[in-house]
């Protein structure tokens, strides 16, 4: 079955989405990620979408869900690297992604997960 | 709001895509892109159009129960755009004006598809019916 990888790095896993997901490889993610947050005693968890031109509702939603889910889980999600004019579509697409923490790149997402005393 | 059908307006580089599965949005927004491109439309238009284009194509997938996009490029005088038309055979929608609000949803949705394609496109128009199925109709010009 198709999946998006996740790998590890200490107390923290990390994703780099670089493909252009359609919906069942989404919701797969969230519930690998799900599962990889208590399998793994995850305190942080990365995701990295550079690579992504579109971010449409169904994709923002599996973004929040997997930041509402980590919370539960004692984890803290970070979202790095959105292009500017995803940014700008999603806004005016109506969703917001309230509650996602986001960080312009990679090291300052790993920086903002440090800085917790993870 | 105008129609991109209206007299004056020319359409060519008709391409129609199935939507049968959810790979079928992968693939229409790859074709939305790669006409975006050939137009010119800029970083943000060309997003605008492919993210509206998911939205609708998910809609007609999963409300729809599948159908067709037909994209064209449309020719008013020396202006150009892409014309994105959503065709699906299945129940129709009874009540428009609140399909299109914000946060309403009949399945398990954000409610944001239809309200958000017509934001993020230039031109938008809906034709349904209980029974008749839908036809939703998008236009994204490129700027002068």
């Amino acid at each position: 079955m198709e999946r998006i990888p996740i790998l590890r790095m200490g107390r923290f896993l990390l994703v780099t989405i670089q493909v252009d997901m359609h919906d069942q490889l989404a919701l797969t993610l969230q519930d690998d990620l799900t599962q990889r947050i208590v399998s793994d005693r995850a305190k942080g968890v990365l995701i990295d979408i550079s690579s992504l031109d579109v971010v449409d509702s169904f994709i923002g939603r599996m973004i929040s869900n997997i930041a509402g889910m980590s919370r539960v889980l004692d984890a803290v999600t970070v979202v790095v690297g959105m292009r500017p004019a995803v940014a700008i579509t999603l806004v005016e697409l109506g969703l917001n992604l309230e509650g996602v923490r986001t960080a312009l790149n990679v090291e300052k997402g790993m920086a903002l997960l440090q800085d917790r005393g993870l | 709001m105008s129609d991109a059908s209206a007299p004056g307006i020319r359409a060519e580089s008709r391409e129609e895509i199935a939507l049968r599965a959810s790979e079928d949005v992968v693939r229409l927004r790859q074709a939305v892109r790669d006409r975006a491109v050939t137009l010119g439309l800029s970083l943000v238009e060309q997003t605008k159009i492919i993210t509206a284009a998911s939205e609708l194509g998910r809609n007609t997938l999963q409300y729809g129960g599948g159908g067709k996009v037909v994209m064209t490029t449309v020719l008013n005088g020396t202006r150009k755009g892409v014309r994105l038309d959503f065709i699906d055979q299945g129940p129709g929608i009874a009540d428009i004006a609140r399909a299109l609000t914000d946060g309403y949803t009949s399945g398990g949705g954000l409610g944001l598809g239809l309200g958000g394609a017509k934001r993020l496109s230039d031109e938008f128009d809906i034709e349904s019916s209980p029974g008749m199925g839908t036809r939703v109709s998008i236009v994204r010009w490129k700027p002068y």
